[in-house]
C-alpha cells in the first residue's frame, strides 16, 4: 500500500513521492527515498532533534512529521543551509569553535542554532542552551557548542 | 631536531595548536555518510528477530511464514551460521544467532532480508518461535550459587586482590556499601552498516566499529571465510563510548548478504539498539577503610560484585580495573580486594569509558568523604596526604615509573576560585524549564572526588598499532586503521605528521582491514599513544630516509639536515631543497608500534599489570530541591593529567562530554531492568543530558608533564573526565543534603525518601 504521489519542496528543489507507505515520515522519505540523509535518525520518536528540518521556517522533528502532511510547504534540511556561497556562520562556528565530534547531532544543532538566531541574534547562554535543549548531544557536553553559537553571533553581527 | 622544527613553524598547524578536524567541514555540510547513511541501488534491507523473554529454551522455530512474506529474500536462523555459531571480544562465548536458549532479553534468533523496512517488519512477526520461559537469574548477588545459565559457568572471573601485610588494622575505620546502575553508552548514531558480496566469494563490510581487525577476525571465523576474504572498512561512526567494542549486526549482515548476492543495509532503532550493545556493569560495592589518626591510610578492604549479564564481552578486563583501581589514587600499604564479575540472564555488560574504574571511583571517594568526617579533617587535605605519586606502589605492587601529578591535579582543582552564582532565572533552578522548584526549599552543595585509571591494555596483552607513511611529490598519505569515532583521531593524526615531516598536505586514508595490520582498538584511551605513536614513527623514518638520501646526494651530513615548513635546509646553510622536489622519488616506511609490555597479575593480583595512569579532580557544585528531591548541577570544575596537550580544542572537548557522561550517571541515567527486562529502551525514557541539564565545565589545569614512552608526552585523555565527575556530583548532593546516598544515579526519591527515614 503506497499513497498517492505527493511533491515535497526541499531546499528549493521539487520533488515527486511516488511510492512512499503512508505512515512514512518526513525523516524518513528525506533520507531513504530523496537523497537526502544529511537529517539524522538517533531516536525517531522526536526526543534527541538529530532529524530537525524547517518547515515554513519552523524548526520541528522531521520524524514526527507525516512526509505527505509537509506538501506544498517550504522544507529546508541541513543539506540546504550551507547554499553555493559556503558553509552558513553557524555552520563555520561549529568547525572553528570544536563544536564537532562523532558529529551526528550536528545537522540537528545548527538548523536549531541558525532558527535561534534568526529570531534572537544575540542570545544570552540561557537561551541557547534552553533553544537546544531537545538536541542531544553525547561528545561534547555542549561548551563548545555553547561557544559555537556566541562566534557564529558575532560573526553575523548580532554582537561586538 | 622535531624542538628546531617546531621553533621554525610558520604554517599548517602542528603540535600544541588549534587544528580544525579535518572531518569537520562534511560534518557540517550534512555530507558525511555516517553507517546509517550508506546507500546501494541493488540493497536489500535486514532486520532481526530477538527473544521476548531474559531466559528461554527454544523447543522450535517455524520460518515458513516469513518467507512466504512478499518481497523477503532470506530468512536465517542458527542453522545457517555457515562457521564458529559463537564469537566474543575475550571469549567466544555468545551465539550469533541464539541456537537452543537465549539468555537475555532482545538475543538475536533469526534474521531477515526483504525490499523494503515494512517487509522485513512483517516477515520478523510472522516467525513463530516456541519458547519455554525459564526463570531467569537476574541477582548478581546470587549467581555463583545458582544453576550455570552458560557452559562457560557462571563466575566470569574473580580478581582476589592481596596486597601488603594483612593484619594491619586502622585506628579510624569507615565502610560503607554502594551501588551503580546500569549506564548507556547512549551513542546517536545507531548500529547500522552495509554488506556487500564479492566477487572472489568475500564480502565488504562497511560498518561504524572501534576495532576493525578484531571485527574482522570474529566475523572471518562466524562466516568460515579466510580472514583476507573478510574486508571491514570503517564507516561513519556516531559515537562509541565502549559500546561498539563488541560486534552487534556484524554477522548478521554478512550472513544476508552472502546468502542473497545482494547488499544488504541494516540500521537498529533506538530500542533495538539499546538490546544489541553491551552496558556499563551495574556494581554492588562493600568498602572498609583503616587510617591512623593523623588521616594516613592504611588498609583498604573492599568486595565488588559487578554485574556482566549472559555473555562475558570484556567484562574479565572491567573487574581486574575496577579491582586495581579499588582505592583510588592514594598510598594504600595493605589491601585486600575482592572482585567478582557474573553471568546472569541480565543484558550484557562490557566496556563503556572508564571501564570499571568509574564504578569504584564512585564507591572510594565517598569513602574518602566518611573518613575526612570520621577523622575530623578536610577532604581535599585527607586526599592529598595520601595522594599517590612517581615511586609509589600501587595495591597491584606495581611502582610508578610514569608521571602521577595526583598532588597538582587536586591542589590545582580545588584552589580554582568557583565562578557560581545564585540562580536568578526560575530555569536555572532544579527541575529547569518545568519551574517547579520553589526557591525556599533549595539548598547548595559542593564535593570533591578524584580519580584513575589505566590507560593502554594491560595485563601481558599484545597490544600494537600498525601505521604506514608514504611520502611523494610534498603529500604525506598515512594509513592507519585506528577507528575515528568522534575523538579526533583524525586531526591528531594530520598535526602529527606536519610535525614530523614539517610536510603542509596529509592525506588520511580511510580506515579499513585492507593493506594495513590492526591499529588495536579505539579504547582505554590508546589510540593518540599507540596510533599516534605508530604514526610519528613511519614519519620518522620517512624523514630518515629522505635526509640521507638528500646527504649522498648532496655530499653533506645527515645530521645537518632539518624538514621544516615545506622545505629541507641545511643548519651550516648553503642548502635549502623543496619538498616538493626532493619526495619527487616516494619514500614509504610502515611500522608496529608496541607499548611497554605488561605482565599479567598473579593469582593475588600482584603484577607489573599496566603501562601509564592518567588521573582527573572534579569538583561539583548543585542545587537541590528537597522537596522535590530535583538536582541541578550548578558548575563542574576540572583539572587533569594530560601528559601534554597536543591539540587544546579538542582536549577541552574530551573533559566536557566526557563530564557530561559523568552527570548523566549521578543523576539521571540507568538502564531500568526488571525481572530481566529493560524498561526503558527509548530516549524518551533513558535520560541524557540536555544542554539544560549540563553545567559549565570550568578547566582549572591541563598538568602537562611529558610521560615516558608516550608520543609527545602524551597521555591519553578520554576516560578520565568519566570517572572522577560522578563521584563529585554524587558527593555535592550528599553535602547538600546530608544523606548517605550510597547509590547511583541519585534518584529524586532517594532524596526525599532515603531509606531508613520515617
Amino acid at each position: 500500500m503506497s499513497t498517492d504521489p505527493f511533491v515535497l519542496e526541499v531546499n528549493g528543489q521539487s520533488h515527486e513521492v511516488a511510492d512512499a507507505h503512508p505512515g512514512e515520515s518526513l525523516l524518513r522519505v528525506l533520507r531513504e527515498r530523496l537523497g537526502l540523509p544529511g537529517s539524522k535518525n538517533a531516536c525517531e520518536e522526536g526526543e534527541c532533534g538529530s532529524c530537525t528540518v524547517l518547515v515554513d521556517g519552523q524548526t520541528v522533528c522531521s520524524c514526527l512529521v507525516l512526509a505527505s502532511t509537509a506538501a506544498g510547504r517550504k522544507i529546508t534540511t541541513i543539506e540546504g543551509i550551507s547554499g553555493d556561497d559556503g558553509l552558513s556562520h553557524v555552520q563555520e562556528a561549529f568547525v572553528d569553535a570544536g563544536a564537532v565530534q562523532c558529529g551526528f547531532c550536528t545537522p540537528g544543532l545548527i538548523v536549531s542554532i541558525g532558527s535561534l538566531l534568526e529570531s534572537d541574534p544575540d542570545p544570552s547562554d540561557l537561551a541557547v542552551r534552553e533553544a537546544i535543549s531537545g538536541n542531544l548531544c553525547r561528545c561534547t557536553g555542549y561548551g563548545r557548542v555553547l561557544e559555537a553559537v556566541h562566534l557564529a553571533a558575532t560573526r553575523r553581527g548580532g554582537s561586538t | 631536531m622535531t624542538d628546531l622544527a617546531i621553533s621554525k613553524r610558520t604554517a599548517a598547524p602542528r603540535i600544541g595548536e588549534d587544528t580544525p578536524r579535518p572531518d569537520g567541514v562534511p560534518k557540517v555540510a550534512g555530507t558525511f555518510a555516517f553507517s546509517s547513511d550508506l546507500h546501494h541501488d541493488r540493497m536489500l534491507w535486514g532486520g532481526t528477530l530477538r527473544s521476548p523473554h531474559p531466559s528461554a529454551r527454544i523447543r522450535s522455530v517455524d520460518i515458513s511464514a516469513a518467507v512466504a512474506v512478499t518481497g523477503v529474500h532470506a530468512v536465517l536462523t542458527h542453522e545457517d551460521v555457515p562457521g564458529s555459531l559463537v564469537y566474543g571480544l575475550e571469549h567466544r562465548d555468545q551465539p550469533v544467532l541464539a541456537p537452543d536458549v537465549v539468555r537475555y532479553e532482545g538475543e538475536p534468533v533469526a534474521i531477515v532480508a526483504a525490499d523494503s523496512p515494512e517487509a522485513v517488519r512483517m516477515a520478523v512477526d510472522a516467525i513463530a518461535v516456541d519458547y519455554e520461559p525459564l526463570d531467569p537469574l537476574v541477582d548478581p548477588d546470587l549467581a555463583e550459587r545458582a544453576d550455570p545459565i552458560h557452559p562457560d559457568g557462571n563466575l566470569v572471573r574473580r580478581i582476589n586482590l592481596i596486597h601488603g601485610d594483612q593484619d594491619v588494622r586502622g585506628e579510624v575505620q569507615v565502610e560503607g556499601t554502594y551501588e551503580v546502575g546500569m549506564q548507556d553508552q547512549a551513542f546517536l548514531g545507531p548500529e547500522s552498516g552495509m554488506a556487500v558480496p564479492a566477487e572472489d566469494g568475500g564480502i565488504d563490510l562497511y560498518v561504524a566499529t572501534q576495532w576493525l581487525h578484531s571485527d574482522r577476525d570474529q566475523v572471518a571465523d562466524c562466516l568460515g571465510l579466510d580472514p583476507a576474504l573478510v574486508r571491514l572498512t570503517l564507516s561513519g561512526v556516531g559515537g562509541a563510548f565502549g559500546a561498539r567494542e563488541d560486534l552487534s549486526l556484524h554477522v548478521h549482515l554478512c550472513m544476508l548478504a552472502l546468502h542473497t548476492r545482494r547488499p544488504v543495509k541494516m540500521v537498529y532503532s533506538r530500542e533495538e539498539s539499546f538490546h544489541g550493545h553491551v552496558h556499563r556493569h551495574p556494581a554492588r560495592m562493600w568498602f572498609r577503610h583503616h587510617a591512623d589518626r593523623d588521616g594516613s591510610i592504611v588498609r583498604v578492604e573492599s568486595r565488588l560484585v559487578l554485574d556482566g549479564g549472559a555473555y562475558a564481552s570484556s567484562s574479565g578486563a572491567v573487574i581486574a580495573n575496577a579491582a586495581c583501581f579499588a582505592a583510588g589514587p592514594y598510598r594504600v600499604p595493605s589491601a585486600h580486594i575482592d572482585g567478582a564479575v557474573v553471568r546472569t540472564n541480565n543484558p550484557p555488560c562490557g566496556a563503556m569509558r572508564g571501564f570499571g574504574a568509574v564504578q569504584t571511583c564512585f564507591a572510594h571517594e565517598a569513602q574518602m568523604d566518611r573518613l575526612a568526617d570520621a577523622l575530623g579533617m578536610d577532604p581535599v587535605e585527607l586526599r592529598l596526604h595520601n595522594a599517590l605519586a612517581p615511586g609509589d606502589e600501587l595495591l597491584t605492587g606495581q611502582t610508578i615509573t610514569g608521571t602521577a601529578p595526583v598532588a597538582e591535579v587536586i591542589r590545582t582543582c580545588a584552589d580554582h576560585p568557583s565562578g557560581a552564582s545564585m540562580a536568578v532565572d526560575p530555569m536555572e533552578l532544579p527541575g529547569g524549564a518545568g519551574r517547579t522548584a520553589d526557591p525556599e526549599h533549595v539548598v547548595r552543595g559542593e564535593a570533591f572526588a578524584v580519580g584513575f585509571k589505566n590507560i593502554l591494555f594491560s595485563e601481558g596483552f599484545d597490544d600494537f598499532s600498525e601505521a604506514s607513511c608514504h611520502l611523494a611529490d610534498g603529500v604525506a598519505t598515512i594509513t592507519s586503521a585506528c577507528a575515528e569515532v568522534g575523538q579526533g583521531f583524525v586531526t591528531l593524526a594530520q598535526q602529527i605528521t606536519r610535525e614530523v615531516l614539517g610536510v603542509d598536505d596529509v592525506v588520511l586514508l580511510p580506515a579499513s582491514t585492507v593493506g594495513i595490520g590492526s591499529a588495536g582498538s579505539t579504547s582505554a584511551s590508546r589510540q593518540t599513544w599507540m596510533s599516534g605513536g605508530a604514526i610519528q614513527e613511519a614519519c620518522g623514518q620517512v624523514r630518515v630516509q629522505l635526509l640521507e638520501r638528500l646527504a649522498v646526494k648532496h655530499g653533506v651530513d645527515a645530521d645537518d639536515l632539518v624538514v621544516a615548513d615545506g622545505r629541507v635546509v641545511s643548519m651550516a646553510g648553503g642548502l635549502e631543497i623543496d619538498l616538493v622536489e626532493a619526495t619527487a622519488e616516494p619514500i614509504e616506511a610502515s611500522v608496529v608500534f608496541r607499548h611497554a609490555p605488561t605482565l599479567p597479575l598473579d593469582e593475588n593480583g600482584q603484577g607489573d599489570a599496566h603501562v601509564s595512569f592518567a588521573f582527573s579532580a572534579h569538583r561539583a557544585i548543585v542545587d537541590v530541591d528537597v522537596e522535590l528531591g530535583l538536582v541541578k548541577v550548578v558548575e563542574l570544575t576540572t583539572s587533569q593529567d594530560v601528559g601534554r596537550v597536543l591539540n587544546p580544542l579538542q582536549t577541552v572537548g574530551q573533559l566536557e562530554g566526557g563530564a557530561a557522561q559523568g552527570v548523566g550517571l549521578a543523576v539521571m541515567e540507568e538502564v531500568l531492568v526488571q525481572g530481566g527486562r529493560i524498561r526503558n529502551a527509548s530516549f524518551t525514557d533513558y535520560l541524557v543530558p540536555t544542554a539544560l541539564d549540563m553545567p559549565p565545565v570550568e578547566i582549572a589545569a591541563l598538568i602537562e608533564e611529558a610521560e615516558p614512552g608516550a608520543p609527545f608526552g602524551a597521555k591519553g585523555i578520554g576516560e578520565p573526565p568519566s570517572i572522577s565527575s560522578t563521584a563529585a556530583v554524587a558527593a555535592a548532593i550528599r553535602n547538600a543534603t546530608g544523606l548517605d546516598l550510597p547509590r547511583v544515579p541519585v534518584r529524586p526519591t532517594d532524596i526525599v525518601f532515603p531509606e531508613g527515614a520515617a
